[in-house]
């Protein structure tokens, strides 16, 4: 729902006793409203929504997890798929569902 | 972009809908919530990628969809005035109310000014202290800070000739409320992962505790959604029911804490309706008694309204997740994005509009077999 | 090609007023399409206009001639790159361009409104003024009227285009045959983007600059390199994927696109991820769309290449017999969407 835009702060600076910020999303440079992200600093990246950084971007996490994506895949196949033990069958399974839904 | 165009990689969303296949052994339903997650979904195919089994059902997380009618009507009421300035996001602009919409009522000489964040409007009220600035306030609790914002400064610097029409929503009550329902299918959510990013997701262990549904707070790209997926099904396989976060890199348990207290000091809970849905307890904000004199629906004595849904929609059903789109006869033939005639089609979020948006009334209903053009061929993939 | 005004003003049918023009009905999309079956084609049914092309190619003692006319009613009438001047020129020479003709001549008639300042009036005719030289085309008549303060947005600009065709060239919205591949000459958005941060005071400190730009000489040398091309258009209002969808539905063919073939420069992406548009949806003033013969697709491309207009050019899919008259795109992450034709203006959103 809430068209949120992850861009990075280039300067920031005060308007009227409100911490602003220019943020750089791709080529497009835009103030926005650091008044809710207080922690976060020049060269951070931060979330935007209508005007306001609603949340800094934690890059280590980021980078953390998304790391674990793109070896997805690579596990071997002998990962436990249920708490029952039971090695689910992809093919068999799915496809056996598959006729009973319509 | 960094933290867009990676999350939109083709070879990572592979991996991830290869694990889904590989661990999924039965049919499940998963709601997202948010409207930006459902046009994601919609924008990028990601529904068709996933296994046949896993059915991804369509949320009320879309504020401009859900405001009232009668607020619609009002606010379309105050637009008319001559002394005011009516501001909104374009999200609201289409939005039909019992008679029109801010851009027949802009045609007609109301000045009505799109703004992309409400500090724009008290730029517009300094500038303009013979008129009234009206903004109209809608959205879920995302937007509430920076309305929030807006109205404190404008307090603070006295601002007295501008005012909020507020319609801001929250998700969790509206959870409860699907899942209250006897018909819900929903066994498990893609939480709002920007509501999540003020608010936290500390509301949602008490849903997930009741109701033992998997909740996987989630981001909004096409990777985000994929990862959100996977985290619920491998929670429904194995008969877990915990709230998990999987849009980390930007949301934290207890969520902005300077935002919520300003929310807080701005807005208090109250009762609202949901167009489509009815009545749902606890479920919006309103401004606190001390913002009375920015309070535009006290401000304008609006005349009691009468409004007039069309009884062929079946928009409530679809925000419930129990419906889909092209379940409704009236789907891209009465109504369409041209002549919406409920909520889940006015706004560009809505299910109805995203499917029709995308293109998805080509395609033939299980409850309709005569209708739809014929499915688009070779979409499937 | 007219440009569409507000990003507000072109609203769908309310549900209160079959009977009247809305604005939408010059948004480009269904709308319009509708107004020209319903009134236009029935009271004027003749071949020529059934094609529905962008140009009139008619015959005169074994010449052919491409004949076409455009308004301009755009607002701002200055914003970054160009103006309602030179969009009027390069416009109309588009037309003729896409036919394969050579642009010869212009008429251009003005309504402008009472007050409009003369130094604004001025800057607009130096800017036709230079389109014109630089594309070697010349403005040979025109007309001027004036209307009361209120009655008309400033100044209206009307150009009507002639041009030569040389060759036996069948260029037209109905000629795609499946397996023709499908070539963007560039990046797409550059033009609604800039109009739209002049319109609504969104600063992008000024790295988005309209496109506007006459064709012809990239199409000239396109048809040096191959004759098997098939259809041309401009996608203006509307957007690239309106454009797809006409030539669809004229050659009663499918295509597919893929997304991640089509250029969107990194500033336009940005813009339109801040305010939820999609870039595919947005106008350009000096692109266009080529459907190809197979065998000359890349001797086509590499041309078009050479050129200043077409450095960015890409192959972004092809034509299909399957689901005629619907556009497919294979999405960034190997999804598929259809790429329906926008009924009125995108909105920004906040959802």
């Amino acid at each position: 729902m809430c068209l949120g835009i992850p861009g990075k702060i280039l300067q920031s600076f005060d308007a009227n006793g409100l911490r602003m910020g220019r943020v750089e999303f791709g080529g497009i440079v835009r103030d926005a409203c650091l008044a809710y992200t207080p922690e976060a600093m020049v060269g951070d990246y931060v979330v935007v929504h209508v005007g306001f950084a609603i949340s800094r971007i934690n890059a280590e996490e980021a980078a953390r997890t998304y790391k674990l994506l793109e070896e997805m895949g690579q596990l071997s196949e002998l990962e436990v798929g249920g708490t029952d033990g039971r090695q689910s069958s992809p093919q068999s399974a799915v496809g056996g569902k598959t006729d009973e839904i319509s | 972009m960094k933290y867009l165009d990676e999350y939109r990689d083709e070879q990572v969303a592979g991996n991830i809908i290869g694990e889904i296949r590989r661990i999924l052994t039965r049919p499940w339903v998963i709601m997202e919530v948010c409207g930006g997650q459902t046009h994601s979904i919609v924008k990028y195919g990601i529904d068709r990628l996933l296994p046949q089994g896993l059915e991804l059902v369509h949320g009320p997380g879309c504020p401009v969809c859900v405001t009232s009618l009668e607020l619609i009507d009002k606010a379309h009421a105050i637009a008319s005035r001559p002394e005011v300035i009516f501001c909104s996001f374009g999200d609201m602009l289409r939005v039909p109310g019992s008679h029109d919409d801010l851009l027949t009522l802009k045609s007609r000489g109301a000045d009505v000014r799109v703004v992309y964040s409400p500090l724009d409007c008290l730029k517009i009220a300094r500038g303009h202290a013979e008129r009234k600035v009206v903004f109209f306030a809608v959205g879920f609790e995302t937007t509430a800070p920076a309305n929030a914002m807006a109205v404190w400064r404008a307090a603070q610097e006295g601002i007295a000739n501008f005012s909020v029409l507020v319609s801001h929503v929250l998700v969790p009550p509206a959870l409860g409320a699907i899942l209250q329902s006897p018909r819900n299918r929903v066994q498990a959510f893609l939480g709002p992962g920007h509501v999540c990013a003020v608010m936290g997701y500390e509301e949602y262990e008490m849903i997930c505790a009741q109701y033992k549904v998997p909740i996987v707070v989630t981001g909004f790209e096409p990777l985000d959604i994929l990862e959100g997926t996977l985290c619920a099904v491998r929670q429904l396989e194995a008969g877990r029911a915990e709230v998990e976060n999987q849009y980390a890199r930007a949301v934290s348990r207890k969520g902005n804490p300077p935002a919520r207290e300003l929310v807080m000091k701005v807005f208090e809970v109250c009762d609202r309706k949901w167009r489509g849905v009815g009545g749902i307890a606890q479920s919006g904000y309103k401004l606190r008694k001390e913002f009375c004199q920015h309070d535009a629906e006290l401000l304008f004595q609006v005349q009691e309204i009468q409004t007039q849904e069309p009884s062929i929609c079946i928009s409530g059903e679809i925000l419930r997740g129990i419906k889909k789109p092209h379940d409704c006869p009236a789907f891209a033939t009465e109504c369409s994005p041209q002549h919406p005639l409920g909520a889940t089609m006015v706004s560009a979020e809505g299910a109805c509009a995203a499917y029709y948006a995308y293109g998805r009334h080509g395609e033939i209903s299980p409850a309709h077999p005569g209708r739809g053009t014929g499915a688009p061929g070779g979409v499937a993939q | 090609m007219s440009d569409p005004k507000l990003p507000g003003e072109i609203c769908p049918a309310p549900r209160t007023a079959p009977g009247q023009i809305l604005l939408g009905h010059g948004g480009g999309g269904k709308l319009t399409a509708e107004l020209i079956q319903k009134f236009f084609l029935p009271a004027f049914h003749n071949p020529f206009l059934a094609r529905l092309d962008d140009q009139a190619v008619l015959e005169f003692n074994g010449k052919r001639l491409a004949f076409t006319t455009d308004s301009f009613v755009v607002s701002p009438i200055f914003f970054p790159g160009g103006d309602i001047g030179s969009l009027a020129v390069n416009g109309t020479i588009n037309d003729l361009a896409m036919s394969g003709a050579r642009p010869r001549y212009i008429a251009a008639a003005f309504i402008l409104e009472e007050g409009f300042a003369m130094d604004e009036l001025r800057r607009v005719i130096e800017s036709m003024r230079r389109s014109c030289a630089e594309a070697d085309v010349l403005l040979v008549t025109g007309d001027t009227k004036v209307v009361n303060r209120g009655h008309g947005d400033k100044i209206f600009i009307t150009t009507t285009g002639l041009g030569v065709l040389d060759k036996r060239v069948r260029i037209s919205g109905d000629q795609a045959r499946p397996g023709d591949r499908v070539i963007l000459s560039g990046s797409v958005g550059e033009h609604g983007m800039a109009v739209m941060s002049q319109r609504e005071h969104l600063e992008f400190a000024g790295a988005i600059q309209s496109d506007t730009a006459p064709l012809h000489t990239l199409v000239e040398a396109m048809l040096e390199a191959s004759e098997n091309i098939h259809c041309l258009r401009d996608p203006t209002r509307g957007g690239l994927a309106t454009t797809l969808n006409e030539l669809a539905a004229a050659s009663r063919a499918g295509i597919q696109v893929e997304e991640r073939k089509i250029p969107v420069h990194e500033s336009v992406k940005g813009a339109c991820e801040i305010l939820g548009l999609d870039p595919l949806y947005v106008a350009n003033e000096g692109k266009l769309v080529a459907m190809v013969a197979p065998e000359a697709a890349e001797t086509v491309l590499g041309r078009m290449r050479g050129h200043p207009l077409g450095r960015e050019a890409q192959i972004i899919g092809e034509v299909v017999s399957g689901h005629p008259g619907r556009v497919l795109a294979k999405t960034g992450i190997g999804g598929t969407r259809v790429l329906d034709v926008m009924f009125g203006e995108q909105l920004p959103r906040i959802c």
